[in-house]
């Protein structure tokens, strides 16, 4: 699972730049805070590389990983 | 080594009624943040036993977002009150994030002097080649030529290089990267954060608010392959050295590493002698 913390995105799109598979397009739909975060378009080609999480400059992204400590 | 989820560097180092932080959409402050944070989970660092120093800056603002001790201390002086930290009780492990105002203009002179006196202490300096916070003055650190606020014709002072001062200095432990080299900066943080003695990374970050803007370089999409664009590794470097060529670009990479007793070392050893 992939999640978008839309209280913390402020719309960079760094994320959806910097995922090697594409996973992410631009929102079409303002977030409450007045952004377009990213969509999660097509979270079955993620491969968990975790490169998105640490694209995005403000800890919005959470990409669940059991093999996590 | 793999990586983890962000949501354990929240759990466990971040204060979560803080977020999100006050950094404008794209500023690489957070990114510099996070790879630290990362690094310092990788090495098992206990948080009881660190102090996050900073000065005044977007870029100084990091300490108040970790679950740590932290000081906020005056522009300029993080590296002079770290330094106090570090030798009223060197048990504690004692990190600096400091803007290139601070850590260059301001506070210039104490980081000279750190490193001469080669106190161990990690410094991480976010250079995003302008006073952010103020709204986009010159630094010390503008490329010739940059649009600031103080040099809307363009800057006609040269600029100084960080990481090559904290080099000529003397530092046993410099690296220079930028935001968009995530696994490169966790890695030097890393080699830093485990060095005994002044360890000194300089990592490149867009300000996308100021010097962006100024520059008309776009969003930070764009500011992030220019610095990629912008840059050459170290190793490329000096290969490109050695075959008679030059460039203009920045060089990043792990600059120095090399083992040099720390000033505690020495003040402890000399204590002795006195005896
Ligand atoms: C003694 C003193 N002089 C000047 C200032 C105003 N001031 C606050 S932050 C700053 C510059 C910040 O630039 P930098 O260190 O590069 O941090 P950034 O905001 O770019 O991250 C200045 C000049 C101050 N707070 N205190
Ligand atoms: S973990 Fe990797 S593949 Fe998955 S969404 Fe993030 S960047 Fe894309
Ligand atoms: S990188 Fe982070 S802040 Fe930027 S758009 Fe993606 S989720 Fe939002
Ligand atoms: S002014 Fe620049 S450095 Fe400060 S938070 Fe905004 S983008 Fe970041
Ligand atoms: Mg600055």
């Amino acid at each position: 699972m992939i999640h978008v913390n839309t209280n913390y995105c402020k719309g960079c799109l760094l994320c959806v730049e910097y995922c090697p598979k594409k996973v992410y397009v631009k929102s079409e739909k303002l977030s409450k805070k007045g952004v377009f975060p990213p969509e999660v378009k097509f979270p079955e080609n993620c491969i968990k590389c975790h490169l998105c999480e640490l694209m995005c400059p403000d800890f919005a992204i959470i990409v669940e990983d059991k093999d996590d400590k | 080594m793999g990586f983890i989820s962000n949501d354990i560097i929240i759990e466990k180092y971040l204060r979560k009624d803080m977020l999100p932080t006050i950094f404008c959409t794209g500023c690489g402050i957070g990114s510099v943040m996070n790879y630290a944070l990362r690094a310092i989970h990788d090495l098992n660092i206990d948080m009881n036993e660190t102090v996050f120093v900073s000065g005044i800056g977007c870029s100084s603002r990091v300490p108040g977002y970790i679950y740590s001790d932290g000081l906020h201390s005056l522009h300029g002086r993080a590296i002079a009150y770290a330094t106090g930290v570090k030798l009223a009780n060197p048990k504690l492990k004692v990190i600096v994030f400091t803007g290139d105002g601070d850590c260059g203009a301001i506070g210039g002179n104490h980081f000279l002097h750190a490193i001469r006196r080669n106190v161990d202490i990690t410094v991480i300096s976010i250079n995003n080649f302008i006073y952010g916070m103020t709204g986009g003055q010159v630094a010390p650190t503008t490329p010739l030529n940059s649009k600031t606020t103080t040099t809307p014709y363009g800057n006609i002072e040269y600029p100084i290089d960080l990481s090559m001062m904290a080099k000529v200095i003397g530092a046993p432990y410099v690296a220079r990267w930028t935001t968009a080299h995530p696994v490169q900066c966790i890695s030097s943080i890393k080699k830093a954060l485990q060095k005994t003695g002044f360890s000194f990374v300089e990592v490149l970050a867009p300000c996308p608010t100021s010097y962006g803007r100024l520059n008309k370089m776009g969003n930070t999409l764009d500011m992030t392959k220019h610095f990629k664009e912008s840059t050459i590794n170290i190793k490329l470097y000096e290969k490109m050295l050695a075959d008679g060529k030059t460039t203009d670009k920045m060089v990043i990479g792990e600059l120095v590493d090399i083992e040099k007793e720390d000033f505690n070392t020495k003040y402890n050893k000399f204590c002795g002698e006195l005896k």
